[in-house]
């Protein structure tokens, strides 16, 4: 198996085994591409042995915590997270869906309040395999697909 | 539970001894009234009505229970004559209005707007509908409707018949049910049966469900017929709605199998679902049923204002 060099960071974040083609939305979700960041990297569709192809994240400078990081669980069940101090991996998880998904996933509810008042949206996990997420404001439950296509 | 400050958004956020608190502060007030003629727990307090979409029965409902316990009532019934109609947001109406009153009473085309309005006000709200999500003080005038006529909910078999599919009012009186020990009968077109995620919740907590289309078949086994109309606006398209519209008529012929002892409710306002010679029967508890909303809102207007305990 070929491993893809991609620049080491001195200290920051690296969230590794992301979905091929999921990487973008990831740093999407936390924010990471805004400008006066630190230097952001993403490596695509890099061989794995665990999921054929997938995504990397780097992010210098910045320490994610584990609750920002956990939002990608959504798209990333597997995803890890290594916190770099120092070139070394100062701290590895694996991300886990929080209990609550507040202001990244929008509610496919068109009626729902959430859609029309300033307020941000905001779910609770009701079970996890398979996802499953009950709008706090309309009450709809919302499954698989629809989840990723909210995001 | 302290219910001072508490709001009443969603059947969901109670729990059965929730339930029961409500149904037993109900009878004491409906005995109160009856002895005294009027009440004065609430004196000096104000209800808002915020109706963004008109409801009358329910706005009148609760003016009503809050006139009973001798508190004062403002509103509005209809979004088009209030800053609303200017692109006032939903939070800054709620925030002016809370500065005229101790308690709102909310119905909203919206889903979840109650719930937006309750986190945004310091006085308790009182969710009287939010689009087709939760009309929770309807559930629970049903549920006293019915502990009043039988003394109690548990061991009773109970059929709810019509647009079980779209009826708002018969998922959460269904979802309420299942903390009770009863049989459920659930009777309804093949294009509008009740959705599949409710009937799996229901066994799961244990209750006897039968699903069926056979109104004339189960009529006899039955001690509380729960009647909905079948509602021309719920449908996604018109031929659905032509399908199934008119499928159920109860009349006194049907009801000639049926129990002595059984009641018929109703949400209201009906169409054709039940024939007008059915109000003399004794089956009739549909406008009972609707008297009943009097001393449930009186309850949770009471607790949540905190003069009651
Ligand atoms: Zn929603």
């Amino acid at each position: 198996m070929s491993e893809l060099k991609v620049t080491a960071i001195k200290e920051g974040t690296v969230i590794d085994h992301i979905p091929a083609g999921k990487g973008l939305k990831v740093i999407e979700i936390l924010r990471l591409n805004r400008v006066n960041g630190g230097v952001l990297l993403l490596a695509a569709n890099v061989s794995s042995g665990k999921l054929g192809r997938k995504d990397i994240v780097k992010v210098e400078g910045k320490f994610l915590s584990e609750e920002e990081v956990n939002k990608i669980a959504l798209i990333a069940p597997n995803a890890t997270v290594n916190i770099v101090r120092d070139y070394r991996v100062a701290e590895k998880f694996r991300v886990s869906i929080p209990d609550e998904i507040v202001g990244i996933l929008r509610c496919p509810n068109p009626n729902c309040v959430s859609n029309h008042e300033y307020v941000r949206s905001r779910f609770h996990v009701e079970g996890r395999e398979p996802l499953k997420l009950r709008c706090h404001y309309c009450e709809r439950t919302i499954e698989g697909d629809e989840i990723l296509g909210n995001l | 539970m302290d219910w001072k400050g508490r709001d009443v958004i969603s059947i969901r956020d109670f729990s059965k001894e929730d339930i029961e608190f409500v149904l037993r502060v109900a009878e004491r007030l409906e005995n109160e009234l009856n002895e005294k003629g009027s009440l004065d727990y609430a004196r000096g307090k104000i209800l808002a009505t915020l109706f963004f979409e008109p409801s009358t029965r329910t706005r009148l409902s609760f003016e009503s229970a809050m006139h009973r316990l001798g508190g004062s009532v403002i509103g509005f019934s209809s979004a088009a004559s209030t800053s609303v109609k200017k692109g006032e947001s939903l939070a800054d109406t709620i925030k002016t209005v809370e500065q005229y009153s101790d308690v709102i009473v909310i119905r909203h085309p919206m889903e979840g707007a109650a719930r937006l309005a309750a986190e945004v006000a310091d006085i308790p709200v009182i969710n009287a509908g939010d689009g087709s999500n939760q009309h929770p003080t309807q559930t629970l005038l049903d549920l006293y409707t019915i502990k009043r006529a039988f003394g109690k909910i548990d061991g009773l078999t109970i059929g709810l018949l019509g647009d079980l599919k779209y009826g708002r009012t018969v998922h959460s009186l269904a979802e309420a049910l299942a903390f009770y020990d009863v049989e459920l009968y659930l009777i309804s077109p093949e294009l509008l049966r009740m959705p599949k995620h409710i009937v799996d919740e229901l066994r799961e907590k244990g209750v006897k469900v039968h699903e069926t289309t056979d109104l004339e078949g189960t009529i006899p086994e039955l001690d509380v017929l729960y009647v909905t109309r079948i509602q021309r606006e719920r449908f996604p398209d018109e031929e659905e709605y032509l399908k199934v519209k008119g499928s159920y008529r109860v009349n006194c012929e049907l009801l000639k199998s049926a129990k002595e002892s059984m009641k018929i409710m109703h949400p209201l306002p009906r169409v054709d679902e039940i024939h007008p010679e059915v109000d003399k029967s004794a089956h009739a508890l549909y406008f009972r049923q609707v008297f009943s909303g009097v001393p449930v809102r009186m309850a949770l207007l009471g607790l949540t204002l905190g003069v009651i305990e």
